[in-house]
């Protein structure tokens, strides 16, 4: 039997490999982000699956401690790039930049 | 005493950030006050660090693995002090742009706070042991400077701040990915205790990731599009601190990855790579700036090609066998490089903003004539371009002449040429506008009067530059205070 904490690595792995092909096959920048924050959810699980190294001590904390400020440091910069976005469509009608147009949105 | 040294320079920007939300009629002066506070510690820091060698402290009292421990090397010590110098300038110059005058205004608002953070980030980075903490800081020090492109709302910097973010998302997923592979194989983060222990292959692996990662912040080729666009568009003193400042972080802490943690995981190949890089940056970003008709534009470029030499530290410094005597001095030489640069380039994009307001444009031909109008900033401009393009006594030159000794005594001809090639290609790309600027006929009538003081900011950075390559000896010996091993015995065994 696998141990949970593998099954949490390698399916933070899986999120990983899909949150990097969104986010570099996407032209549309919303879609981006999206993909981003699916990138950044997979490296969190894969860090939290790291805490559980040595089953006879129980789950290290320190991971823990850092992904909520992952977590905290990702929303900032979601905030920032929504923001952005928002002014981007505002002043442009246009969701994604000039050299990824006419790329599948 | 020491503690606060090193904690203040990291606290005390964070805490004016915060005042300058909530007072923002009192925002500029209290920014400018930070600034020279920090100047001011970083000067007295840099003097203890001298006297007494490196200084580590734990934040908290708790010692590493589990606490954050801050420590300040002759590295580290001497970009804070750059650093600080730059922004305290950069700050002042930015009063007359974006202080209160009764009208509230966003950019106004934004711009103290938004300076301040990214002061406290850049200063975290270069003070900063822990590759979490690392990670903080960069995001601190980007996400700013990203709020700092696009703080005109206007739609051609709103795009250039996109594409900045995008590229800075997937340099900081890919370090932070880095980070926890090695907090997963050896269950710390210090870069201290990483040192000290067996590394394999899952350390290769979080290091180059964490090394893609950096590249791509410090926009090296071909991860560099983001930043002409974004760095030509923001107001002039945020250019000057995006340009001058930020990459530097970056790099900074690829340097400690590979000399200070891992030097024994650096291979050939890895070295070449960089190495490379580098020089094609050099070489693509100078073709790429002789080509462009906007002032600020064509420094925006140069930085491109000045960050590419950067990377020639990699197979200087880090070369095997007949390099070693020379290491010590390549290593060093890029520090230089790095510290010239930001002089230079911050009283340089300081002069063009001038120049932008005198003129009201900066297309190349506004220039025409402009060195009767103002001396002062055209002089700045004009020393400020004697370092980028390595003329002899600014430090520039000195820093050339160090990479040029490693690269010629260790039989390394190839890197050796391209940093002649850079240097011909920055005299080809700053001759335009120095020629427009001190040609003798044509002046434009009707130019917006620009203050003295103000134009004598830009030439105390520029005079600072030269007077780096003047008073060399110094700076040189101060960079070797706590120098990793590596740096003088190359990275290859």
């Amino acid at each position: 039997m696998i141990p949970s904490a593998t099954l949490f690595g390698l399916a933070g792995a899986a999120l990983v490999g899909i949150g990097l092909y969104g986010f570099l096959a996407h032209a549309h920048l919303l879609r981006r982000l999206l993909s981003f924050n699916v990138l950044g959810s997979g490296v969190f699980l894969m860090f939290g699956a790291a805490a559980w190294r040595s089953p006879w001590i129980g789950a290290d904390a320190v991971p823990h401690a850092l992904i909520i400020t992952g977590i905290v440091v990702k929303l900032a910069g979601s905030a920032l790039a929504i923001a952005l976005l928002v002014q981007l469509a505002r002043a442009t009608r246009r969701a994604a930049l000039p050299e990824d147009e006419g790329r599948p949105p | 005493m020491t503690t606060l040294l090193l904690s203040l320079p990291v606290a005390l920007p964070l805490l004016a950030a915060l005042l300058a939300v909530a007072a923002s009629r009192q925002a500029a002066g209290l920014a400018m006050a930070t600034g020279f506070l920090v100047l001011g510690l970083s000067v007295w820091l840099a003097f203890e660090v001298a006297a007494a060698g490196p200084i580590t402290i734990a934040l908290g009292g708790w010692e590493a693995p589990l606490g954050i421990v801050l420590r300040a090397d002759g590295l580290g010590a001497g970009f804070l002090v750059v650093s600080a110098m730059v922004m305290a300038v950069v700050l002042v110059a930015a009063q007359p742009s974006f202080e209160d005058q009764g009208q509230e205004s966003r950019a106004g608002f934004a711009f103290w706070p938004l300076a301040l953070l990214l002061f406290a980030g850049l200063n975290t980075a270069f003070l900063s042991r822990d590759l979490f903490n690392l990670f903080v800081a960069l995001e601190l020090l980007t996400l700013s400077a990203i709020a700092l492109v696009a703080i005109e709302g206007k739609a051609g910097s709103v795009t250039a701040a996109l594409r900045y973010m995008v590229f800075a998302l997937l340099g900081s997923v890919l370090f932070l990915l880095g980070a926890a592979l090695a907090y997963a194989a050896h269950a710390t983060l210090d870069i201290g205790l990483l040192a000290q222990v067996e590394l394999g292959w899952p350390m290769a692996a979080a290091l180059a990731l964490m090394t893609m990662g950096l590249a791509i912040k410090t926009a090296l080729f071909p991860f560099h599009a983001w930043l002409p666009p974004a760095h030509a568009g923001a107001p002039a003193p945020a250019s000057a601190m995006l340009s001058a400042l930020v990459p530097k972080a970056s790099f900074v802490i690829l340097l400690r990855l590979w000399f200070d943690l891992a030097p024994e995981l650096a291979s050939p190949l890895l070295l070449a790579v960089l190495g490379g890089l580098g020089a094609v940056a050099v070489i693509h970003g100078s073709l790429l700036a002789i080509g462009q008709d906007r002032l600020k534009l064509i420094i925006a470029y140069s930085t491109v090609a000045q960050l590419g030499y950067l990377f020639l530290v990699f197979p200087l410094a880090g070369g095997a066998g007949g390099a070693q005597p020379w290491s010590a001095g390549a290593w060093t030489a890029a520090s230089f490089h790095a510290f010239a640069h930001m002089l230079a380039k911050a009283a340089m994009f300081l002069a063009a903003g001038l120049f932008l307001r005198a003129v009201g444009h900066d297309r190349l031909e506004g220039l025409r004539g402009l060195a009767r109008a103002m001396p002062i900033a055209c002089f700045a401009f004009g020393l400020s371009a004697i370092s980028l393009m390595g003329l002899p006594l600014s430090g520039g030159f000195t820093a050339k002449y160090l990479l040029l000794t490693s690269a010629f005594a260790s039989g390394q001809w190839g890197w050796g040429l391209v940093l002649v090639a850079g240097g011909l290609l920055a005299a080809i790309y700053l001759f335009r506008p120095l020629n427009l600027m001190f040609s003798k006929e044509g002046a434009a009538a009707s130019l917006t009067p620009v203050p003295r003081w103000e134009q004598v900011l830009p030439l105390l950075l520029a005079l600072a530059a030269v007077l780096l390559g003047l008073f060399s000896a110094g700076p040189f010996a101060f960079l070797q205070i706590g120098r990793p091993g590596a740096a003088a015995e190359g990275l290859l065994p």
